[in-house]
């Protein structure tokens, strides 16, 4: 069967073409991705928070949970009584909060991808099953997300926690089950709308199986609005973990999670402005940033966005 | 030249309308009682208007959806799709080749991988042997060994048709469904892919259903031409018949509507402009 002529084919040059496929289409992303001033500067400084996340242990200058006793609440640098030992001054306990802060950031970050990952994988495959097979199915799968959805998001979350009790994986699963129905509608719409394409068409006359043509041919090509609303749901995680640490319903004292440090400070908000200022800006600037890198790769993967 | 390798009898198809609490669903018939017989290695032409019925033979013949009544034999083999499902080697009978050369390759895949997807799919061949192959039949359609990894949107309308016609060969099949190949092409590109078809069915032997409502491509490539009206086949017969001899209205109408660039015409129709 084999040809003469593909004797003559070298199988480097063949491998180096793919490569370069490979780059070109990484090079088409970042072309569109990085034309949007905003998503470069929120991808840098969502890069600055998973550094400081990572290296919390090695550049916070104090233990976290270290009450030191001779400085409750005291002020940050730049202010009267404030010192160069605690940068941006202490809680009432005398515990350091930038250390609090750079700990916090691998909660928040450890929340957002936790979270981001159930729901995602659970809404890929309720929608891809309701997309992919119609019916009853499809009609019960999406009657039970709409019930879901019916629900204010923190409200139902906080109704998941009481049954779970209180801490912070709770709050995860909680906040991604409540998450978990935007997946699952987008995934359906993406799927119907592929799946009537004549790609796949060609690919059942090929023989492909369900499995093969739900994983293989369309999931792929749904992928894109996926990766936004996973960079979107990411900020909402973050803060929903938040809120829901604030009420006192996720992370439980002493950790060093900025929802729980805002509500330990809520009492001094009048007579010490950092306490709450600090933890309030963290979550503020983390959420914006990640939401500025959403809308970045919503313009370099959406294809009707797409200006050729 | 004798023998045949599609023996259809009396198809119909019918698509049901979703009914409502107080009205029942609605029964379109979308093919009529369709019957003939299509030869080893002749092609065999399909012609008719937009909604005549065409696709719906085409979804049929490949063994994609199931007639609703009627008799469908491929290569001596009765199969009917609606019982059981059909098996790797009846699928290695019929192949397929779309329109539309933009819509029929998955945007996220590589070429390589999509000429060897079917042969994944259908038979344990291994993964050298597969490469080998691909590679083997995009220099067959004309491309070259380096396209092997590149994406399909690198390529231009007439090159993805070529492709999509590669991977329709992947299996060897004896039969190929084309379903208007041409019609997304510009001209030139046209006439590329049908002196490539006509190349690759003395190479393969293989059997062409053409599907086309343009005349001027079909009278080039068909041996005998079916015409098509509201789901039934109006006349079957050979080409030279059916161009120079056309029995029935609906066909003459069909060729009187087809657009003449000769001389003569030309100047007929402006002479009767001018009188």
């Amino acid at each position: 069967m084999t040809d003469p002529t593909l004797k003559n084919i070298d199988q480097d040059v063949v491998k180096e073409e793919a490569r370069k496929a490979r780059w070109s289409v990484l090079n088409e992303f970042w072309h569109y991705f990085s034309a949007n001033k905003g998503a470069v500067i929120g991808l840098c400084i969502v890069g600055f928070m998973i550094l400081m996340a990572v290296l919390a242990p090695v550049i916070a200058p104090h233990d976290p949970n270290l009450q030191n006793r001779d400085a409750f609440l005291t002020p940050p640098v730049w202010q009267d009584g404030g010192s160069w030992t605690f940068i941006l001054g202490t809680d009432a306990v005398g515990r350091d909060i930038l250390s609090r802060l750079m700990h916090g950031a691998r909660f928040s970050l450890f929340i957002g991808v936790v979270v981001v990952t159930i729901s995602l994988i659970g809404g890929i495959m309720i929608g891809l099953i309701a997309g992919y097979f119609r019916g009853w199915v499809d009609t019960l799968i999406m009657r039970v997300m709409d019930i879901i959805l019916a629900f204010p998001s923190l409200l139902l979350a906080l109704v998941l926690v009481a049954i779970l009790g209180p801490g912070l994986v709770n709050a995860m699963i909680a906040i991604a089950i409540v998450l978990q129905p935007h997946f699952a509608r987008l995934t359906r719409a993406a799927v119907m709308s592929e799946s009537n394409r004549e790609y796949v068409t060609s690919a059942k006359v090929a023989g492909a199986g369900h499995l093969r043509l739900m994983f293989k041919t369309i999931l792929p090509n749904c992928l894109a609005p996926l990766i936004v609303q996973a960079t979107l749901s990411f900020s909402t995680a973050i803060l929903d973990a938040a809120a829901l640490g604030f009420l006192g319903m996720g992370a439980q004292p002493p950790t060093p999670e900025w929802g729980t440090m805002l509500a330990e400070a809520r009492e001094f908000v009048l007579r010490a402005w950092w306490v709450v200022t600090f933890p309030g800006l963290a979550i503020l600037v983390t959420v914006l940033a990640i939401n500025l890198v959403g809308d970045g790769l919503r313009d370099a993967l959406d294809p009707k966005l797409k200006r050729s | 030249m004798s023998e045949a390798v599609i023996k259809a009898t009396d198809i119909c198809r019918d698509y049901v309308t979703k009914g409502t609490m107080f009205k029942k669903g609605d029964v379109v018939r979308a093919l009529k009682g369709v019957s003939f017989e299509l030869k080893k290695g002749e092609t065999l032409a399909l012609v008719g208007e937009s909604g005549c019925g065409k696709s719906t033979l085409a979804r049929i013949l490949t063994l994609i959806d199931a007639q609703t009544s009627g008799d469908l034999e491929i290569d001596g083999q009765k199969i009917d799709i609606s019982k059981n499902s059909p098996t790797s080697a009846m699928r290695q009978h019929v192949q397929i080749v779309f329109q539309n050369p933009y819509g029929s390759l998955n945007p996220r895949q590589k070429v390589g991988e999509i000429l060897e997807e079917p042969l994944v799919i259908n038979t344990d061949m291994p993964a050298k042997e597969r490469r080998e192959l691909a590679m083997a039949m995009l220099l067959k359609v004309g491309l070259d060994a380096v396209h092997y990894g590149r994406y399909p949107h690198m390529f231009s309308g007439g090159q993805r048709q070529r492709i999509a016609i590669a991977r329709a060969l992947m299996l060897r099949p004896d039969i190929l469904v084309l379903d208007e190949p041409v019609s997304a092409l510009d001209l030139s590109v046209q006439a590329q892919i049908l002196n490539l078809l006509a190349d690759l069915q003395d190479e393969f032997n293989l059997s062409y259903i053409f599907i086309s409502h343009d005349l001027s491509v079909v009278k080039y490539i068909a041996d005998r031409v079916m015409v098509m009206y509201f789901g039934e086949i109006v006349e079957q017969n050979t080409r030279d018949e059916i161009f120079n001899n056309p029995q029935h209205d609906y066909t003459k109408t069909l060729l009187a509507a087809t657009p003449r660039a000769s001389i003569d015409s030309i100047k007929k129709r402006l002479g009767v402009d001018a009188a």
